[in-house]
């Protein structure tokens, strides 16, 4: 059944909110402490588990795979959602902060990256 | 007339399915015939709704009674539900392998943000350590942005431009990544998981690899989604009192 995917996925999703949520609140802080990240964890956990158990079913796996491709859509919507109006009227202060934020941030990628990326060597084949 | 729009009104979500719809085939139509594919048709149809967005205020074109259903579909209810289902195609060994990268691009990405936003609130003629600390949160996120303005006690117009700042980056990360992704070579999972961290604007990355490669946006969305939470923790605490210390 394809709503036992959706279930699950909506368990997962509650419980990562929920404990984003109090981690939130333990260090005392109003706001949402990577609920999605401990939900997308959880939701993969469970499904590996489930699929070892052979409880699962390529059926419940489509009944998230559904949201998982509907997930463009919703960001086309939200960017017509957006505040695009207060990014401009933020005059130029938040103009130029939030590009010289971002582009410092983009630029730092490729050497961040290098940490931990031990693929390349693997493949060579000295460890 | 009237009656069409009561059917819309209170059938708002559904009437968002097809309008959303009609700018996808609308992105797919322009990509194929006018860039030649050269420019994904994903990061048209964003760029159509950024466009849109301006007929709007506060929620965008949602703020128009008749398109409101748009505010519910890119709501963060659905957002954060379907980032989360895109989980099922994630690789749980390439995650652990970037694990550590992933920690520290948050920690670098929060910091740098910040100091990048108080330098040029510095030299924009802001001195008080107050307002400082708010606009470098707001280069942070949106949302770190006021949460460290009200902590610290501003004024609104200082939480205006932090949240501005933050918005900003959100459109420039969105329409900037798909264009910069092979020069940062942001083209695999551990890449990705390194950007989420280091950009953190949960909806402008998860946007912005949408636009790139629908297949990394799991990744970058695992880190960013801790972002804004380290910056609500870091900003109006650590980072606030050494910039007291400094200034």
């Amino acid at each position: 059944m394809k709503i036992y995917g959706v279930a699950l996925l909506s368990a997962c999703f509650l419980i990562g909110k929920l404990t984003g949520r109090f981690l939130g609140q333990l260090l005392n802080i109003n706001s949402d402490v990577g609920g999605v990240g401990f939900a997308m964890f959880l939701l993969m956990t469970s499904s590996l588990y489930l699929r070892k158990k052979g409880w699962w079913s390529e059926e419940s796996d489509s009944g998230i795979w559904f949201w998982s491709a509907i997930y463009i859509p919703i960001i086309v919507a939200m960017a017509a959602s957006l505040n695009v109006k207060a990014a401009m009227t933020g005059g130029a202060l938040a103009l130029l902060a939030g590009l010289c934020a971002t582009i410092a941030g983009l630029l730092l990628v490729p050497i961040i990256s290098k940490i931990g990326n031990h693929s390349k060597k693997n493949q060579d084949g000295d460890n | 007339m009237e009656i069409t729009n009561q059917i819309i009104g209170k059938n708002g979500l559904i009437f968002a399915f097809l309008l959303v719809g009609g700018i996808m085939l609308l992105a797919k139509f322009f990509s194929k015939k006018i860039t030649n594919n050269r420019i994904p048709a994903v990061a048209i149809a964003i760029l159509f709704g950024l466009g849109l967005a301006f007929f709007g205020e506060k929620k965008g074109l949602a703020d128009i009674p008749l398109f409101s259903g748009l505010a519910i579909l890119g709501g963060s209810m659905f957002r954060d539900f379907s980032v989360v289902a895109t989980a099922m195609g994630a690789d749980l060994n390439k995650i652990k392998q970037a694990g550590l990268a992933g920690v520290i691009s948050l920690f670098v990405g929060v910091t740098i943000s910040f100091i990048v936003g108080v330098i040029i609130a510095l030299n924009m003629g802001y001195s008080d350590p107050e307002s400082l600390a708010t606009i470098g949160a707001g280069a942070c996120t949106y949302i770190v942005g006021p949460i460290t303005g009200t902590a610290l006690g501003v004024s609104s117009n200082v939480i205006a431009i932090s949240v501005a700042t933050g918005v900003v980056k959100t459109i420039i990360t969105t329409i900037l990544t798909p264009l910069i992704a092979k020069l940062i070579k942001l083209d695999n999972p551990h890449s990705a998981v390194v950007f989420g961290g280091l950009i953190g604007t949960t909806s402008g990355v998860v946007a912005g690899l949408a636009a790139t490669d629908i297949k990394l946006v799991p990744y970058g969305a695992l880190t960013a989604t801790f972002y804004t939470g380290l910056g609500c923790l870091l900003c109006p605490s650590i980072f606030y009192l050494l910039l007291k210390m400094v200034i």
